[in-house]
């Protein structure tokens, strides 16, 4: 690669970001074509994914070396100290250019090869399947029907091909709705609740300014309303700010105007744009990443950042989309601006609370593919996939994702996955690892032939599905519940395991999570074992003569099969022991600095005490 | 009976209890001289049992002939009863008043309970400082128990039999006696079997001004420590608080006579700023209405969780001088009668595996906060009143709510290392405030012997270890380990208890099932284990 001009750096040390102490690791650094990979003396690996990296920064030159600090998407911080400063420079300097590139071609999902044949490619990309999910829901019906007038993009290019409009709206309709919406995204189908014969629509603000109309685009509105039999009012929810939206009339765009349309209620819902959401995370994160924080700041941080503060408002518009369709059976058509970032938001989370199918792991991929990927989020530059405009990257999804785990925690049975899976898809969006996420719209994603020329996510996923499985998921009883969450503000927290999740100091050290995952695990194999035994001593039983009672039989069948015993002491033996350890014991562990400051403070003469470790200690 | 005087109401019909999360019941309400019992009749399992010490304060107004008492309890529950007659109304909320703030002690209800159960195991037997010694003994001879406190002779703050320094003679140890406030002077808190090294506790030296010296306490606690090693002096005022202190004629250890010992201060809050920030947060948790700006502005400004980490890191860092450091500790306040328990006692959790299953916190409680009672923890004094009071008395403070808090906190990070589960710290709660039991009444060990509380109560004890209430505060996920365990004193790794202060502000069905769901997985493992082998 042209970028790497030096590929190995020996004894490179990383400093803990929270620790006050200088106790610090030694180990080698290597650069290669996709990863930043660090050896430590104990030959522990952290590998870095160049796509990762958010921001390099070389710090001034420093008595022990010249420190270079890297911030990855996914929330890691390392903060290396390179011995020559000519390495370090190096090593900058080819990082700012392997973790930016100009084309999609150069991303790491086109020379990603996972081992797999073209058939073995094709078949993880057809896992999803769109029209059999809106098959699932009930449509085409004689409400609901499939337009073919975006099969070549020329309606809308960030739609997809596909779509689902009133059986009512014909062509005309269709193609003089889309010129009064914003990058001709006329409202379609999203979810049809096949019970309550209602439908969540999406669309893009109407090119209204202060008084235009469009007779197309009111009928339209008609069709939805009357395609539901139940009740012909519908909501249209803008999910900005009222304020915003105003000010979008002045540029020709803005809000329905509730006189032209009829059997309309309009509602602002107030989620704030790109913009604020990005700074917020960004206030959020620099908060949290202060050493030596305390409460007061913590918490005051986290007030002013406003993070939650949009959180529960994502939340609060979904579940008024969820209640308008429940308790009202009103249909509900969604939109922000250009309808791929707050009401992909809206009306995933919206489907989410009303469907238990995108609570299990197949249906939440089918969520994303749908809501997200089809309609045209633009993950690429949300994400910041290329070198591109800063000021396209936003925090959307990860809002999606965390407004899920937060009902995960009010809702510990109702989801099929657990936190890791959510971790995971969001560890992807960044990756570039796989085709799923690169690109803005379903268009483009066609022209990059992603499907011919790298892999679906999804089936990798699946394939390790018993990571991903939350042990206290009961299909049963909450199967056909809708999820009507609280979102009173004391329900809300931040979000640790995401935004500290390679900070393990700061992790419980024992998982309830993972012990309860292993033990279920283990039950099901022990219940496989159980029964082999069982239907071992029926065959038995049968063999020999009648009369013998079953639990005699237990008895002396036991003694006979000493293979099966032993395999299965062998097989438990690790479980006990290993489901318990207290995780982060090593000696990178650098918790204690808070007690230490203690120390340093009131009597400099102790500060040679060395507090870094958190060895256990029996 | 004097309490017929106070009732002056004892029933009335038709009165609507509200709760929040249940519906309405409607039913009879009756005052006993102890409780408040609302009975539906037609269904005997929708009943309401309140003793009156619950209950915090009570606000009642009419609309109409309506009368409406909303009763504020002590473990932060609000409940609502609605009253047909405004007189019936007026002398229900007259008689809740009195009876709940009775004065004397003797007319409390653990006087007159009478336990249901068999007593298998009396309480009040269980922990005995010479069992507790005992343990201590086989591992060393340089301590030694001492009768020298068999009258209250020495100190009137200790319980008659203390741990002291082999080496120190009962002489010696009178006269550092004098030298510490309360007379409280060093004494064995624990001892770390596996260095030998001692967390020991007392009051602040009376150095005074003109800087008092006392060669006992010197010689005494330098006793403690190894050839030619150093030890450590927590205190856990700030040096600013410390040294206005001795102008009341308290104070600290001077480095120049205590050459071998360091000294730290490290500030915990004490008395009624404690108690105003409990307000502050009880407050905040039951505002449903609240934005999200003006809820986590409140939590912050009530600064609860900011004491929980200064409680927290001062226990770490005892806990590392001696396990770390290798180091003995004495640590002390002022009187040495809250913060310095809430310290030791952590410490205790932290290093001591034995601390961490149920008898052995039971015996940890005994130990630091009931059984040096006169000036150990003041229990009648600090838990007189809770969140809703407006009384604002010095002395009540939530200073063993904030130690059940901090080791909610450390059990949370830990969660397989307890033997004991959530539960079991939230019903500790509320018997510190309202209990029939007698382990947690009076405030001193002169008033404990009047009381005859042995004699004439129960002790708390003898109803939690019965096996069938065992297995309720039982923690599903323990498995024993020997380990000392730190935990993280971060912003990020701190949660508010939500077990305690949203308890009655949110359904927790869901919680409770997936719960029961974990229980089960667990049961059903040992189950198939069982079976398999």
């Amino acid at each position: 690669m042209e970028h790497i001009r030096t590929t190995k750096v020996e004894q490179v040390k990383v400093l803990d970001r929270f620790s006050t102490s200088n106790k610090s690791l030694t180990g080698t650094l290597y650069l290669t074509a996709t990863h930043l990979l660090f050896i430590d003396s104990h030959q522990k690996e952290t590998w870095i994914l160049h796509h990762h990296i958010a921001s390099v920064e070389k710090l001034a030159l420093t008595t022990s070396g010249c420190p270079l600090v890297i911030q990855c998407k996914n929330f890691r911080i390392v903060h290396f100290i390179v011995p020559r400063e000519r390495d370090c420079h190096d090593i900058y300097n080819s990082l700012l250019q392997l973790s930016k590139q100009a084309k999609y071609e150069d991303l790491y999902a086109f020379s990603y090869n996972p081992k797999q044949n073209d058939s073995e490619r094709l078949q993880g990309w057809q896992l999803i399947d769109l029209a059999e999910e809106y098959k699932r829901m009930g449509v085409p019906n004689s409400h609901w029907q499939l337009s073919d007038a975006n099969r070549e993009y020329k309606i809308c290019e960030t739609y997809p091909r596909e779509l689902y409009v009133p059986q009512i709206a014909s062509k005309p309709i269709i193609v003089g709705s889309s010129k009064f919406r914003s990058k001709g995204r006329f409202p379609v189908l999203s979810y049809y609740h096949q019970n309550k014969e209602a439908a969540i629509c999406r669309c893009s603000q109407p090119l209204a300014g202060f008084s235009a109309r469009c007779l197309e685009d009111e009928h339209l509105l008609q069709a939805i309303s009357k395609a539901n039999p139940v009740n012909r009012y519908m909501y249209v929810m803008d999910t900005r700010p009222k304020l915003n939206a105003m000010a979008n009339r002045a540029a020709g765009k803005g809000y329905e105007n509730e006189d032209n349309y009829s059997n309309i209620r309009f509602q602002f819902v107030g989620i704030e744009n790109i913009h604020v959401m990005r700074s917020s995370l960004q206030k959020l994160l620099e908060v949290s990443g202060t050493k030596g924080l305390s409460v007061s700041d913590f918490y005051s941080g986290v007030e002013s950042s406003g993070w939650l503060r949009h959180i529960k408002a994502i939340m609060d518009a979904a579940i008024f989309l969820a209640r308008a369709i429940m308790v009202e059976n009103a249909s509900v058509l969604v939109h922000c601006s250009d309808g791929w970032d707050r009401t992909s938001q809206v009306c995933s989370l919206g489907s989410l609370l009303l469907d238990s199918y995108y609570r299990t792991i197949k249906g939440f991929m089918v969520l994303i593919e749908k809501d997200w990927i089809s309609f045209g989020h633009k993950f690429s530059e949300r994400c910041g996939h290329l070198d591109g405009d800063p000021k396209e990257i936003s925090p959307v999804f990860i809002q999606f994702l965390e407004c899920v785990w937060h009902l995960t925690e009010q809702f510990p049975q109702a989801f099929e996955f657990n936190e890791a899976f959510l971790l995971q898809i969001h560890e992807h969006i960044h990756s570039c690892q796989f085709g799923n996420f690169l690109g803005n719209c379903q268009k483009e994603r066609e022209e990059l032939k992603l499907k011919e020329k790298t892999y679906s996510l999804w089936p990798f996923l699946l394939n390790d599905q018993e990571k991903y499985l939350n042990p206290l998921y009961s299909s049963k009883s909450q199967r056909l519940t809708v999820l009507e969450p609280s979102t009173v503000s004391f329900n809300f927290k931040f979000w640790r395991n995401m935004y500290h999740q390679f900070d393990r100091t700061l992790h419980p050290r024992q998982s309830v999570f993972n012990i309860i995952m292993n033990m279920n695990e283990q039950n099901k194999q022990l219940e496989k074992e159980v029964k082999d035994l069982e239907s071992k001593i029926k065959q038995r039983k049968n063999k020999e003569t009648d009369g013998v009672p079953t639990k005699e039989l237990l008895h002396s069948v036991h003694p006979e099969s000493p293979s099966l015993k032993t395999s299965l002491c062998f097989k438990e033996l690790p479980v006990n022991d290993a489901l318990r350890t207290i995780e982060g014991s090593n000696s990178a562990d650098n918790r204690y600095s808070d007690y230490a400051e203690a120390f340093s403070k009131s009597e400099p003469a102790v500060v040679s005490l060395e507090y870094g470790v958190a060895r256990m200690t029996c | 009976m004097e309490f017929a005087e106070l009732i002056k109401t004892p029933r009335v019909d038709n009165v609507v209890l509200h709760r929040p999360f249940y519906p309405a019941v409607e039913g009879t309400l009756c005052l006993t001289g102890h409780h408040l019992i609302l009975s539906s009749r037609q269904d005997n399992t929708e009943e309401l049992w309140l003793l009156h010490s619950n209950i915090d304060a009570i606000d009642k107004r009419f609309v109409g002939s309506l009368g409406t008492i909303i009763i504020k309890c002590k473990d932060f529950r609000i409940i609502q009863l609605d009253i047909p007659g405004m007189e019936e109304c007026l002398n229900i909320a007259s008689s809740i008043e009195a009876l709940s703030t009775l004065d004397s002690i003797t007319l409390m209800y653990p006087f007159f309970y009478r336990p249901m159960f068999e007593v298998v195991e009396d309480g009040w037997h269980s922990f005995l400082p010479e069992q507790e010694f005992e343990l201590y003994s086989s591992a060393t001879s340089e301590w030694r128990l001492s009768y020298i406190n068999k009258e209250f002779a020495v100190c009137l703050s200790y319980p008659p039999i203390v741990i002291v320094p082999n080496s120190i003679d009962d002489e010696a140890v009178r006269k550092v006696a004098t030298f510490r406030h309360g007379g409280r002077f060093p004494v064995l808190s624990y001892y770390h079997k596996k260095n030998g090294m001692v967390i020991m506790r007392s009051g602040q030296p009376l150095t005074g001004t003109n800087g008092r010296r006392c060669k006992e306490d010197e010689k005494l606690i330098n006793a403690t420590l190894r050839a030619g090693k150093r030890g450590y002096i927590i205190d856990t005022r700030s040096l600013n608080v410390a040294q206005q202190a001795r102008a009341k004629g308290g104070g600290f250890e001077q480095e120049a006579h205590y050459p071998q010992w360091r000294r730290i201060h490290k500030s915990i809050e004490r008395y009624h700023i404690l108690q105003e920030s409990l307000i502050k947060l009880v407050e905040a948790c039951n505002d449903q209405t609240h934005s999200m700006d003006r809820w986590l502005s409140k939590l912050e400004t009530s600064n609860w969780l900011t004491h929980i980490k200064e409680i927290l890191t001062t226990a770490c860092l005892a806990a590392q001088c001696i396990d770390r450091e290798a180091a003995s500790v004495l640590i002390h306040g002022t009187e040495g009668t809250d913060s310095t328990l809430q310290v030791t006692s952590l410490a205790q959790i932290i290093l001591e595996p034995r601390s961490r299953t149920i008898h052995g916190f039971e015996a940890l409680i005994e130990r630091e906060w009931l059984q040096v009672r006169k000036a150990g923890h003041p229990f009648q004094q600090r838990c007189a009143q809770s969140a809703y009071c407006n009384s604002k008395q010095k002395w009540e403070s939530p200073v063993f709510l904030l130690f059940l808090d901090c080791v909610w906190q450390i059990l949370r990070q830990f969660p397989c290392s307890f033997e004991f589960n959530e539960h079991f710290l939230i019903t500790l709660f509320e018997h510190v405030y309202a209990s029939q039991f007698g382990t947690f009444l009076g405030n001193n060990e002169s008033e404990r012997c009047k009381l005859k509380l042995q004699q004439k109560t129960m002790s708390l004890w003898s109803w939690v270890n019965q096996p069938s209430e065992l297995s309720k505060f039982t923690n599903p996920l323990f498995e024993a380990n020997n380990f000392v365990i730190w935990p993280s004193v971060a912003p990020q790794s701190l949660q508010l208890w939500e077990g305690i202060f949203l308890r009655w502000n949110r359904s927790s069905k869901y919680l409770d099932e997936a719960y029961e769901e974990m229980v089960n997985i667990i049961e059903y493992n040992k189950e198939l284990q069982a079976k398999s082998i």
